[in-house]
């Protein structure tokens, strides 16, 4: 045994060359699937939570038939049932005739807008009545809080159904036309925010939480030990994650036409486009934050260091516009902004892909710069 | 081709403030030989050893890897010539064992088939477990798989079998010994005295960044000048007068703990000595609370040198 020592080991059969692996990137991405789809926890909130998200915020804004007024009819009032059941023909006036305690409480309690009760002082004298009137049909008092936001409107509803029940006639022949297309309503807003945010957060969270969970477990510095070329490590970040962001992507879009009959106006492929450089830009961010934490604690105070503030900014729920102008421009540089804003564009308003360079730039130089930074400064142990 | 498989000369690795983990080490590891690296906690073997695997950067000295420096521009070559264990890696939890050693079977262009490397091991039944549900023993043979799988010339174990059942261990031991008589290198930690003597041909004593001894694990043993050792606590109140024990013929060395009463000899011969030891403590009016005699180890050449045991820290 002694002279084997001494010699190239590897002189002899026992070196096989059979290739028994796929390509190291493909071997790695294979893994980030796995240890992805493995977990449930992560699998929820990248593709249910923003559904979930989507369906709450949806129905809560969504176009609905103008709500019913709620309002009680005091039954102090002697024609309480008659005055109760010509408000409520119109079909926009629910009133309930209530005893007078009940009422009260009701209006207090906010659960009636207003409460219809029995004239408080004298009955408007005939002179303040509008000229040629006839002596009022009935008298009656409106109770309701002036401060509560609701309560003007409320009261101008009530009071016009009221005065025609009893026989008033319009001067002015009016129809009503309600804006209802797509394109233009909340959740055609909506659904485009939500898919910026999920691709920022998804890239963020998929890729420093990994990378620095790897490192604060010793892995990273074990895959340093290997001839891993180390670019195929980080590739297959980015590989995994365009897996999963085609998945995503799709299933907010597919789910938005389905259920909220939300149309992609622009091309696929401009959607496609535009998902890939944002979801590209924020690994790159994402990878520069977890270049060197070494506790989960610390990328993630990091992390939300970074996304809360385009959170709040970037015009995901609300558009930024509601912001003073001078703070227009720093948003729109923001990469959040920028994907919103062109997956909008695509979206909402069926703009092609090369429409929204300005957007796109802001995204690539995002991306470029914090990935040629943290290139530099990863720590691989 | 140069004989050695590692070399390092006056290795040395600061961690500011004040930490000296490795002061001046040198190292010579021959090809096909097993070298264990043997001292207490924190006196710089895996600092060591990272260095020799090319993850650390040392502040001075020279390393040689195979005949090659790190970072003299072949690195990713020669990391696909070795295998490593960490002291301390948690490999992926969510992927099988398969899918692990496969992983890392991809990174080089040759080496076993993992099936192989997973049996050698003895984890076929774990095949495909997730490595999160496997036992701290079987997850050490996960990591020593992913170090075989490249089939390297050099190995580098650091503590692979600590915390482990003997049964666990001896199993680890015997993966060592088949990698060792297919020609591997060999570059060991241990805390473990049974460890080193059985697989090691010869072994460093390193203690505060410094190599005490190098030799192999006999002549180490034999270089005490004794066979046998003898231990005793000695009860309150242990006034002992060293220097008339250690007169005493047959003793070759004696050492005394005041702290813990202990009284170390070692002599030649136990069966003649050890009466005369008796009457010296009775006559000293010295009483032995505990007595014990056995075979001189690893781990008295460690005391005799540092005046420590190997796992005082
Ligand atoms: N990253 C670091 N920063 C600061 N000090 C360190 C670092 N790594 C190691 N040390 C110090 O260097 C010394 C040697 O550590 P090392 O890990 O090499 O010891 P060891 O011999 O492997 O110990 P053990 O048997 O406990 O594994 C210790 O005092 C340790 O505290
Ligand atoms: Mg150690």
């Amino acid at each position: 045994m002694a002279d084997r020592h001494t010699s190239d080991r590897h002189t002899g059969d026992r070196r096989r060359d059979d290739k028994v692996t796929g390509h190291p990137l493909w071997e790695l991405t294979a893994a980030r699937l796995r240890e992805f789809v493995r977990e449930p926890a992560a699998v929820f909130w990248v593709f249910g939570f923003p559904l979930v998200l989507a369906i709450g915020l949806g129905i809560a804004f969504r176009n609905k038939p103008p709500e019913r007024v709620k309002i009680a009819v005091d039954g102090r009032l002697p024609d309480a049932a008659e005055v109760a059941k010509r408000l409520s023909k119109g079909g926009r006036i629910d009133a309930r005739v209530l005893p007078h305690a009940r009422a009260e409480r009701a209006l207090e309690r906010g659960e009636v807008g207003l409460v219809i009760a029995p004239p408080t002082a004298a009955p408007p004298k005939a002179s303040a009545a509008p000229q040629g009137a006839k002596r009022a049909a009935l008298s009656l008092s409106y109770r309701f809080d002036p401060s509560a936001p609701e309560s003007q409107r409320i009261r101008l509803a009530v009071d016009d159904a009221l005065q025609r029940a009893y026989g008033r006639v319009d001067v002015v022949a009016v129809v009503d036309v309600p804006m209802k297309k797509p394109g233009a309503r909340y959740i055609d807003f909506l659904i485009p925010g939500l898919l910026g945010l999920n691709l920022m957060g998804s890239s963020m969270w998929g890729l420093g939480y990994s990378i620095v969970h790897a490192r604060s477990h010793k892995l990273l510095k074990r895959y340093a030990a290997t001839p891993m070329n180390r670019a195929h490590y980080l590739m297959s970040y980015a590989l995994s994650r365009l897996v999963f962001l085609t998945a995503e992507v799709t299933i907010l879009v597919v789910f938005g036409f389905l259920v909220f009959d939300v149309t992609l106006k622009g091309s696929v492929f401009a959607l496609a486009g535009i998902s890939l450089v944002g979801a590209t830009s924020f690994a790159g961010i994402s990878l520069l934050i977890a270049s060197r934490p070494t506790t989960i604690e610390g990328v993630s105070g990091w992390m939300n260091f970074v996304m809360m503030p385009m959170w709040l900014l970037s015009g995901s729920f609300f558009s930024y516009e509601r912001f003073p102008d001078a703070l227009h421009l720093p948003i729109k540089l923001l990469p959040l902004t920028a994907l919103n804003d062109a997956l909008r564009a695509v979206m909402n308003e069926g703009r092609p892909l090369w429409a929204t360079w300005p957007e796109l730039c802001v995204m690539v130089g995002w991306g470029v710069g914090s990935f040629v930074i943290a290139l530099k400064i990863f720590r691989w142990r | 081709m140069s004989e050695a498989a590692l070399r390092c000369e006056g290795l040395v690795k600061r961690y500011p403030p004040d930490v000296v983990a490795v002061d001046g080490v040198d190292l010579e590891v021959r090809r096909g030989e097993c070298m264990g690296l043997l001292g207490p906690n924190g006196a710089g073997k895996t600092t060591t050893v990272e260095i020799l695997e090319g993850l650390t950067e040392p502040d001075a000295g020279v390393v040689e890897v195979l005949g090659q420096r790190w970072g003299a521009g072949d690195d990713r070559r020669l990391r696909g010539r070795i295998g490593v264990a960490l002291q301390e890696t948690r490999l992926s939890e969510k992927l099988t064992v398969y899918e692990t050693v496969r992983l890392f079977r991809s990174f080089y262009g040759s080496g076993r088939h993992p099936d192989e490397v997973i049996e050698v091991l003895g984890l076929e039944e774990k095949r495909g477990a997730k490595v999160g549900k496997l036992s701290g023993g079987q997850r050490q043979r996960v990591a020593l798989a992913c170090a075989l799988v490249s089939d390297p010339d050099v190995l580098f174990l650091d503590e692979p079998t600590t915390g482990l059942d003997p049964q666990a261990r001896l199993r680890i031991w015997e993966v060592v010994e088949q990698y060792r008589a297919g020609g591997g290198t060999v570059l060991l930690t241990t805390h473990y005295m049974e460890e080193a003597a059985r697989l090691c041909d010869r072994v460093t004593i390193i203690d505060h960044g410094r190599v005490i001894a190098v030799d192999s694990p006999e002549r180490l043993v034999k270089s005490l000048g004794a066979e046998q050792i003898i231990e005793a606590e000695l009860a309150e109140p242990a006034a002992l007068e060293l220097a008339s024990i250690e007169s005493l013929a047959g003793v070759s060395g004696a050492s005394f703990d005041s702290e813990t009463r202990r009284l170390t000899l070692r002599v030649v011969d136990i069966a003649q000595t050890l009466a005369r030891v008796l009457a010296e403590l009775e006559r000293q009016k010295l009483v032995a609370e505990t007595l014990r005699t056995h075979e001189a180890t690893l781990e008295d050449v460690f005391v005799h040198h540092t005046g420590r045991g190997l796992r005082d820290g």
